[in-house]
This record gives C-alpha cells, sequence and structure tokens, in this order.
C-alpha cells in the first residue's frame, strides 16, 4: 500500500471519528496524541503525522528487536563465541537504499500537503495579526472583496485567569471553566471571530518582538515578526470555540498571551461585522463631536 | 647513564610538584583532561540545578515558585550552561585524555594552548553565572538568544556576549589542537584508517568547531552592537531583520548539535566492540557516515525556522536534506546493532550505558524525521514535542555517551576499578527516571503545550507531574554518580590491569593503569594485531 493511499484512508477515518467533536480540538486531561483538527489541513498533517508515527515503530521494531534477539542469544555467560566478521557490502548498501525509500514515501505526501497549506490565493476575507507583548490584535481588513471600516481590536488573558496566574495566588487554577472547559490560561477577554465556511487570511505580523500566532486545531502556526508579514490561510467550517497559544517566547508573559477563535455561521458573523462597523463609525462621529465641541470652547475662552 | 640520570629526574620532578603548579599551570593532557572533565561535571550540577527549578515550577499549573521572567532566566542559563559549561568541555576533557594515548603521541601537539584553552571556561562561567546577580538579572530570552527579544535585557547582555566569545575562543584553540595532535603526532603504522572511531569523530567534529564558532562569535557580536553601539543587524526599524539572526544563528547552531553527538558516536563505537569482543561492522562506513552528517550539517540550518515565512523552495529544500541525515546516521545504528549480533556479549556497566544510548538516542531520531516533514512540523515546532526530541538526543544521547566513556576509562584514568554494583544502580536509576522525565513530555507537546512556559492550562497538569517526578528521581540518580567517581579514584582497593577489558583493543590498553604521566614518550611500534582496526584495509 502506498503511503499516500494510507495517508487518504487514514484522513477519512480521522474525519469520520471527529465529524461532530470540535471538542476534541482542544487539549484534554492524560491526552496522548496530536489533535486531527477540525480543518482538511489539520486531518492532513495528523494523517502523516501518523503516517511518519508507525514508519518509526516499524523500524523500531526491526532495530530494538535485533538488539534485544542479541542481548539474549549472543550472551558471553551462554557461551557464545564472538564471530570476526566485521564487513557486508550487500547488507550496508541495503540498509543505505531502503531508508532512502522510505524517506521519498514520506517525503511525497509532505510536499503536497505543504504547497496546499502554502497557497494563500483565493482568501475570501483577510485579517491582520498582531503580536504585542503580551497581548494579540486582530484588524478585519477585507471581506469577499469589499474593505472593512475601522474593525480592530486588542485581545489578552481573560481577567480570571490573570488573577490565579500570579505568583503565590494561591487560587486554583481548575476552578476556571467555558462551558465544561477547564481553560485556565486558554481564555481571552475578546476572542478572534471568524465565519466558517469561509477561506480566511491572516496576515501575521509583530509589534515589538517576535511572538507566534498558533492554533493547533486549525493545523496553522506562523512567526509573527516585526517588519515581516506572513501569511497563512484557514477555513473552518464547523462553528465552535478553539484554543491556542503563542509558540515563540516574548518575554516574560510568554505564557499568558493566548488566542481564542471563536467560529460562527456565515450569517451571524455578517451581523457581527456589520455592527462592528456601525459601533467603530459612531464611535468616530462621537469622538469628532468632541474633538469639535472642546475646540470650539477653546476658542470661546480666548 | 646520562639518560638514566635523566628520566630519574624527570620521574623526581613529577613528584615534587606543587598543586598550583601541578593543576593550575599544567600542559601534561591527561592533567587538563581530568581539569575539564571536573569542570563539566561542576557545571552538569549546576545546569541541572536550573532544570529542577524549571521543573519544581512546571510540577502542577498555578505560579508558585517564582515570578515568570525569573522562570526564563532558567530555561536560559539552564541551556547555555548545559551545553557549553558540561557537554562540549567533556568531550574535549575526553579528547585530551584519550586522543594522543590512541595515536601513540607523548602530549597534545600543542601543551599550553590546552593549558589556555581549558583555564578560560572557568572565567567564562564566572562571568555568565554572575549575571543572575545583576540589576535586571540573568539574560533571559532562550539560549536561541533571538532579537528584538533578547535586546530588552539589561546589561547581563554584554556579559553573556563575552561569555560566549571566551567560550568559543577555548574551544576554537581545543579544536585546533586536537587536529595538529592527529594529523601530526600520530605514531608511526598509525594510519589514519587504522584509528579508533573515537579519534575519527573528534577529528571531524574539530572542523566543524572551526567552521562555526566564529559565526556565532559574529551572530553575538552583532547583538551586542545592536544594544550597545546603535546598529540596525536585527532592527527592522533601521533597516535590519530579525530573521538574518536566526539564519546566521542556525547556521552555527545545526552542525554545534552535531558536535554535541558525533564523539558520542565516537565513544559508543569505542564501547559496543569491546563488550561484544568483536570488531566494529562496517569501519570505514562509521568514518564515512560521521563525515557525510557533518557536511549534512551544514546545510539543513533552516529546519529550526520552518515557520518564520521561508519561501517554499526554501521549506521543501530543508526538509529535504534534513530527512537526508536520517541515512548516515541510520547506518550508524544498524552498524552497532551488527557489532553486537553474533557478539560474545557481557554487560558491564559502560555497555550498559552505551545500549541505551543507541536505543534512546534512535528514539531520538526518531521524532527527528518527524519533525523534519514540514507541515507536520507546524504542529511540533516550539512545543514539548522538541522539548523532548533534544533532551533525548542531547541527554540519553550526548551525556549518556560522555557517562558511558567516564566509566569505560575511568579505571584506566585512576588504576583502580570503580564499583560495578553502584554503576549499575546509577545506571538503572537513571535510565529508568530519564523515560519518566521526557517520555511524557511527548504527548504534553502533541496535546498542544508549547516550550518556555511557567505555567498551563491544567489539562498538561497529569503529565507535567510525571515528568517533574521524573526529573527530581533523575537528577538525585546523578549525586550516586559522583560518589562512584570518588569511591574509585581514592577509595578502591582494586587494582586495574593495563587491559581492563577482556575484549578492549587498541594502544590505550598496551599502556599500565594508571598510565605513566608522560605516556608514548617514544613513539610506540605499533603491531597491528593489538590495534581494534589493524586489519581494516584488508
Amino acid at each position: 500500500m502506498s503511503v499516500s493511499k494510507f495517508l487518504r484512508q487514514a484522513s477519512a477515518a480521522v474525519l469520520a471519528l471527529t465529524a461532530s467533536a470540535s471538542v476534541l480540538a482542544n487539549p484534554v486531561p492524560w491526552q496522548l496524541n496530536l489533535t486531527p483538527g477540525v480543518t482538511s489541513e489539520s486531518r492532513e498533517i495528523y494523517a502523516l503525522h501518523m503516517a511518519a508515527f508507525w514508519v518509526c515503530v516499524g523500524i523500531g521494531v526491526v532495530v530494538f528487536g535485533a538488539m534485544i534477539i542479541a542481548m539474549f542469544r549472543f550472551r558471553k555467560s551462554r557461551g557464545a563465541v564472538p564471530a570476526n566478521w566485521s564487513h557486508n557490502t550487500k547488507l550496508e548498501f541495503l540498509w543505505t537504499l531502503v531508508p532512502v525509500l522510505i524517506l521519498i514515501g514520506l517525503a511525497t505526501p509532505a510536499t503536497r500537503i505543504l504547497m496546499n497549506e502554502y497557497d494563500t490565493t483565493g482568501s475570501d476575507m483577510t485579517i491582520k495579526v498582531t503580536g504585542y507583548q503580551w497581548k494579540w490584535r486582530y484588524d478585519y481588513v477585507d471581506y469577499f472583496g469589499k474593505a472593512v471600516s475601522k474593525v480592530g481590536y486588542m485581545s489578552k488573558l481573560a481577567a480570571e485567569s490573570n488573577r490565579i496566574r500570579q505568583t503565590g495566588s494561591g487560587l486554583d487554577p481548575e476552578s476556571v471553566s467555558d462551558h465544561g472547559f477547564k481553560d485556565y490560561l486558554l481564555d481571552v477577554d475578546r476572542p478572534l471571530v471568524i465565519p466558517a465556511g469561509v477561506r480566511v487570511r491572516f496576515v501575521v505580523t509583530g509589534g515589538d518582538v517576535i511572538h507566534g500566532f498558533w492554533i493547533p486545531p486549525f493545523g496553522i502556526k506562523k512567526d509573527a515578526i516585526p517588519g515581516i508579514i506572513n501569511d497563512v490561510w484557514v477555513k473552518v467550517d464547523q462553528p465552535g470555540i478553539y484554543r491556542g497559544q503563542c509558540h515563540v517566547l516574548c518575554g516574560q508573559d510568554h505564557g499568558f498571551m493566548p488566542i481564542v477563535v471563536n467560529v460562527v455561521p456565515k450569517s451571524q458573523f455578517e451581523s457581527w461585522l456589520a455592527a462592528q462597523e456601525a459601533q467603530a463609525n459612531a464611535d468616530k462621529a462621537a469622538r469628532t463631536a468632541q474633538v469639535g465641541a472642546s475646540a470650539t470652547n477653546t476658542l470661546a475662552q480666548h | 647513564m646520562a639518560h638514566d640520570a635523566a628520566l630519574h629526574d624527570d620521574h623526581h620532578a613529577e613528584h615534587k610538584e606543587g598543586f598550583i603548579h601541578r593543576w593550575v599551570m599544567s600542559t601534561n593532557h591527561k592533567d587538563i583532561g581530568t581539569l575539564y572533565l571536573i569542570f563539566s561535571l561542576t557545571m552538569f550540577f549546576v545546569g541541572g540545578a536550573f532544570a529542577m527549578g524549571i521543573r519544581a515550577e512546571l510540577f502542577e499549573p498555578g505560579m508558585q515558585l517564582m515570578q515568570p521572567y525569573f522562570f526564563n532566566e532558567l530555561t536560559t542559563m539552564h541551556a547555555l550552561v548545559m551545553i557549553f559549561g558540561a557537554i562540549m568541555p567533556a568531550f574535549v576533557g575526553l579528547a585530551n585524555w584519550m586522543v594522543p594515548m590512541m595515536v601513540g603521541a607523548p602530549d597534545m601537539a600543542l601543551p599550553r594552548m590546552n593549558n589556555l584553552s581549558f583555564w578560560i571556561l572557568p572565567f567564562a562561567f564566572c562571568l555568565l553565572l554572575s549575571t543572575f546577580f545583576m540589576p535586571g538579572g540573568a539574560p533571559a530570552a532562550g539560549w536561541t538568544m533571538y532579537p528584538p527579544l533578547v535586546l530588552q535585557g539589561g546589561d547581563a547582555i554584554a556579559f553573556m556576549v563575552f561569555s560566549i566569545h571566551l567560550m568559543g575562543i577555548s574551544s576554537i584553540m581545543g579544536a585546533i589542537n586536537i587536529i595538529a595532535t592527529i594529523l601530526n603526532m600520530r605514531a608511526p603504522g598509525m594510519d589514519l584508517l587504522k584509528m579508533p572511531l573515537f579519534c575519527w569523530a573528534w577529528l571531524i567534529t574539530a572542523f566543524l568547531l572551526l567552521a562555526v564558532m566564529p559565526v556565532l562569535a559574529g551572530a553575538v557580536t552583532m547583538l551586542l552592537t545592536d544594544k550597545f553601539f546603535g546598529t540596525s543587524f536585527f532592527n527592522a526599524g533601521g533597516g535590519g531583520d530579525p530573521v538574518l539572526y536566526q539564519h546566521v544563528f542556525w547556521f552555527f547552531g545545526h552542525p554545534e548539535v552535531y558536535i554535541m553527538i558525533l564523539p558520542a558516536f565516537g565513544i559508543i563505537s569505542e564501547i559496543i566492540p569491546t563488550f561484544s569482543r568483536k570488531p566494529i561492522f562496517g569501519y570505514k562506513a562509521m568514518v564515512y557516515a560521521i563525515a557525510c552528517i557533518a557536511f549534512l550539517s551544514f546545510i539543513v540550518w533552516s529546519h529550526h525556522m520552518f515557520t518564520v515565512g521561508l519561501p517554499i523552495g526554501s521549506e521543501l529544500f530543508f526538509m529535504y536534506a534534513t530527512m537526508l541525515i536520517a541515512v548516515p546516521t541510520g547506518v550508524k545504528v544498524f552498524n552497532w546493532v551488527t557489532t553486537m549480533w553474533r557478539g560474545s556479549l557481557t554487560f558491564e556497566t559502560p555497555m550498559l550505558w552505551s545500549i541505551a544510548f543507541v536505543i534512546l538516542f534512535t528514539i531520538g531520531g526518531f521524532s527527528g524525521v518527524m519533525m523534519a516533514l514540514v507541515p507536520a512540523d507546524f504542529q511540533y515546532n516550539q512545543t514539548y514535542f522538541i522539548v523532548a526530541h533534544f533532551h533525548y538526543v542531547l541527554v540519553t544521547g550526548a551525556a549518556f555517551a560522555i557517562i558511558a566513556g567516564v566509566y569505560y576509562w575511568l579505571p584506566k584514568w585512576t588504576g583502580n576499578m570503580y564499583s560495578e554494583f553502584w554503576g549499575k544502580v546509577h545506571f538503572w536509576n537513571s535510565a529508568i527516571w530519564v523515560n519518566v522525565l521526557f517520555f511524557p513530555q511527548h504527548f504534553l507537546g502533541l496535546a498542544g503545550m508549547p516550550r518556555r512556559i511557567p505555567d498551563y492550562n491544567v489539562a498538561f497538569a497529569d503529565f507535567n507531574m510525571i515528568s517533574s517526578i521524573g526529573g527530581f528521581l533523575f537528577g538525585a540518580s546523578q549525586l550516586i554518580f559522583v560518589g562512584v567517581v570518588i569511591h574509585c579514584a581514592f577509595f578502591s582497593k582494586k587494582r586495574a590491569p593495563a587491559k581492563v577489558w577482556e575484549g578492549a583493543r587498541g594502544l590505550e590498553w598496551t599502556l599500565p593503569s594508571p598510565p605513566p604521566h608522560h605516556s608514548f614518550v617514544t613513539p610506540p611500534v605499533i603491531d597491528d594485531s593489538v590495534l581494534a582496526h589493524g586489519d581494516v584495509l584488508h
């Protein structure tokens, strides 16, 4: 069975298993393995991961098995007499060639998956993600070809987690939960909101030092680097709350800048976005009026 | 007569040397080797103490013991001390002791430089460790020192950069010395392809050191000028590029990881044939595999940077090149196993450590192959999965090989046998607890726990606690090692013969145990049957 065929079958199996289990996307106690995630890309990554894992297990069984057999059969205490050969060109050629073939078998699907992940063309909307010490800023740039007006906000660790995580607070991290998920250090004050079933392109950068934008259930990870704009895309079909963390050491509160994404149905997202835009414009109008009023005041005083 | 008198005088002087004269002003490769090993063991415990602090804070969720910034200081200093203070000097110490005796040379080629390259190190580490007591604390941006974060540190940055310069100078001098010794001072008849694999591994490692330590020096010097002299090499605001640093750093950093493992391959390649009573399988293939790994180590550096946004062509090139390293590494593992096959095995302490090395290093290699796959690396990168990976290759790889080498050669150095019982107690405790310590970290990383965080979600609590328990017990087990070494050196009543191990072959075993302070003053007449690889060309 070719590796890519194996990958396809594994993907299908995983898909069936996780069809309605977005809860599996976030970490659970005693979790042993990678999350298959909720995007077709994260499932491909999971299948690749499992293929590589089983290849390693197979090689391990052969190599460690041979060692264990040698350790029992060729003990001096059992009267083993050492052979004196130390070369075998055929054997050496064989175990150079076979690993090369195995590696080609792994590299082929990896290349295909990577090419797909790297192709950020054809996105339906763009969100700019900026890492700051120690919070995220999300700016909505465009949505289906139409520029979004002034929708952007900061997202930082939720107050309750922040209180508990202070050194020596004595408070119980187990006490924080959201819909049954104990989300200590994985909850924020304002999550990123994106529509389900829409191809979203994130442009990722850093505002001060290098941060990392990583959402395991989506299978995306990009460094947020000052002076550089990276991009990565995602299409999530299933609404839900998905959590990630900053993955690049960015200073003292590196462990305390989670990423929470609220994936909502498209129609709900559109009304949310419209409300945000209206709010932003109203705020702007209010500010303009205020500035105008204070200018008038200043003039009047003179 | 005159000759005899001179010998007698020399012998006499040896015993009259004062402590300072012998140890501080030493130009003797054996004494300097001992100094290197003592220094490295000390640093192993200093770095280990930092690790205990890290594991204590990670014992359960919530911050109990320290501020997050101090946690970052600990992770940074743990790595710097372990890499530059424990692993690298230990290998240089083993080379100092063994290379001249293995190639039939009277001493290292450049004995005074040898003294200097050792004595730089204690000063370098005093500078580095003193930063803990400075305003602003020790460097806290990780041992990789990525800008712009590292530039937010205080004056400690200057101390860190200067101490890295010193360590680099020390390493370069050590490397020159080893190359000069191996290429110029082999006894007549000791052809390059008859040398023990430990010498081969070190010869190639020394060239890696020469090639990349200056690159590290350049990288940290640019950090220094960015921080204190207003340059903008890595400052995007001034037209620089933070990713440039990562390229330069990892051009050093990847060969560096092979600098820490190739000598380990050499040690294991000495020990396994001895206790299998059978020559190493595929001697030449072993030499070529080391050379091949060394070459490949220069063209894979960006696999540390798969998420920085490299162009797709780079991602693919570095993925393929990285995967290729599995081939020569696989050859080495297969050859070790085949050396054991149809041998006549005994399981003295050095052999136990070597077998554990082969198994556990291979496990580290497996996770390495998995991480070479770029899309999968998007999930593994900067998580505890990589923490588990590099501790498998560095602790159960490099450190286990060093300990194996110490047990293997300790009777030769001291003239006494160590306690086989306590050696085995040390081994089993280490082998069990190191897996309790690092294996669950694979699970943590896969479940989504990033590295270098002082606190975590409660889902990660169970495996962190297991890992911490393993860590404390693994750390405590190393105290047994100190006991075994001190007992062997000063108290053991059991004398070691010249050829300590029944299956051992090579020039070093023709010398008495302990060897005279100055050995092979006249070049030995080499009998190929004494050498482990005397018949390799047949």
